[in-house]
């Protein structure tokens, strides 16, 4: 049986999430999300508040981070590294894109 | 459903130990991990192999995918007889699902158990769905509204997993970029026991345009002119994907020259990127006897000298 048709807007990517919400997008566990952010991998949209609360685009990124934890097998340290490096090849094809674009 | 060898995926043999598994699976996600890999099918491969890992890594799941026997890759098969009362207890066919969605069912199964005690009650939060969602360039500079159709896997009432079409009906913000991930919260699967629904991933891909190029926010075109164009001056009419506008070209525009159209690149949310015009000089390949005068005619009487600087940096 196929389910209703759902009208549903995709999420502002500045809007707000609870840590509760980011744990459960990415199947990380609390102590795995602490590293992240303890080693820059996440930023909360206040790191010295008692409770951590982000923005949506956080949730790309711990799932991504979640990815790289199960595929590689790594600990946060690691999933952090390989993020940074995989931010770094974004911004390089990004900036290859652009002057692709100038160039024509 | 249709069968896949993981050990010849892993490229081990069937009695391969677990460390020479996860060595193999280790060597394989260096070379085809979608991340870094440039390699052609990389992510379809790696997708293959990971499945293979995740079943062979786990003695449980093993030794149910060795009871299933040996067929060849890709050959229509059903699991033994017995094999469903002893490992897909509450699985009520093969025919819809495949085999990774078998072993998820596995795992599945056991977390809903609570890995040892029957814990039915307890609160399951719903999978995610993810979608690739393939735009033209009008779609993603205007926005739009898309429907999607997704075969997701969902537990039925005995306990077994089941593939069931969902129709999802989504807007795409306006100014989605090639590569964007997108969040749709709540649209995945549904919550068990009060658990939350699961959210919906899209990898929004966006066709290539004949004329814009897109970097970020922002939209390149080539602008032509007649060289004399470029030396008077002119106006011209520039397509814009909202629609032509006018465009003055002061006397003196060169080659390679950026005349900025403020705010109209592409929106998102409450700003817009810029339009870029690159000036390029076009020359007629093609001259009648009078137009070939009065070029030689500018060129006998002109003492404007395009490679001065060459001369000035060779003699330093």
């Amino acid at each position: 049986m196929t389910a209703p048709t759902q009208d549903a807007p995709a999420a502002d990517p500045s809007a707000e999430v609870t840590w509760v919400e980011l744990q459960r997008a990415s199947g990380l566990t609390e102590a795995d999300l602490a590293e992240l952010v303890r080693y820059g991998a996440l930023t909360p949209r206040d790191p010295a508040a008692t409770t951590w609360t982000f923005e949506a685009r956080w949730m790309v990124v711990a799932r991504h981070a979640s990815r790289l934890r199960r595929e590689y097998e790594l600990d946060p340290y690691g999933v952090s590294v390989v993020l940074s490096y995989c931010e770094r090849i974004e911004r390089l094809e990004a900036e290859i894109r652009a002057l692709r674009a100038r160039l024509g | 459903m249709k069968y896949k060898d993981y050990y010849a995926i892993l490229g081990v043999a069937r009695d391969a130990s677990a460390d020479d598994v996860k060595t193999a699976y280790r060597r394989l996600a260096r070379k085809y991990h979608p991340d870094v890999s440039k390699e052609q099918e990389a992510e379809e491969k790696f997708k293959e192999m990971a499945e293979a890992y995740e079943t062979l890594k786990d003695p449980e799941k093993r030794a149910a995918y060795d009871q299933l026997g040996r067929h060849a890759p890709g050959q229509d098969f059903r699991p033994p007889p017995d094999w469903g009362a002893h490992f897909a207890q509450g699985q009520a066919g093969f025919d819809d699902i495949d085999l990774s969605d078998l072993f998820a069912g596995l795992a599945g199964r056991h977390a809903r158990s609570g890995g040892g005690g029957r814990r039915a009650d307890r609160p399951l939060p719903g999978s995610d769905y993810e979608a690739v969602v393939r735009l033209s360039f009008e779609q993603a500079f205007h926005g739009a509204e898309v429907d999607l159709e997704l075969a997701a896997l969902e537990w039925d009432p005995d306990g077994g997993v089941r593939r069931v079409p969902h129709r999802v009906k989504t807007r795409i913000p306006r100014g989605v970029t090639d590569g964007e991930k997108l969040r749709v919260p709540g649209k995945g699967g549904k919550g068990a026991h009060g658990g939350p629904d699961g959210d919906l991933y899209l990898d929004i891909e966006v066709a290539a345009h004949p004329l814009f190029r897109v970097s970020g926010q922002d939209l390149y075109v080539d602008l032509p002119l007649a060289p004399w164009e470029a030396v008077l001056g002119t106006s011209v009419q520039l397509p814009t994907p909202a629609g032509a506008v006018t465009l003055k070209v002061p006397p003196g525009t060169r080659a390679g020259q950026q005349m900025r159209l403020s705010g109209r690149g592409m929106a998102r949310g409450g700003g817009a990127g810029h339009m870029y015009a690159i000036v390029r000089i076009e020359v007629p390949t093609v001259v009648d006897d009078r137009q070939r005068a009065l070029w030689r005619q500018l060129a006998d009487g002109a003492s404007f000298d395009p490679r001065a600087h060459l001369d000035q940096e060779a003699a330093r």
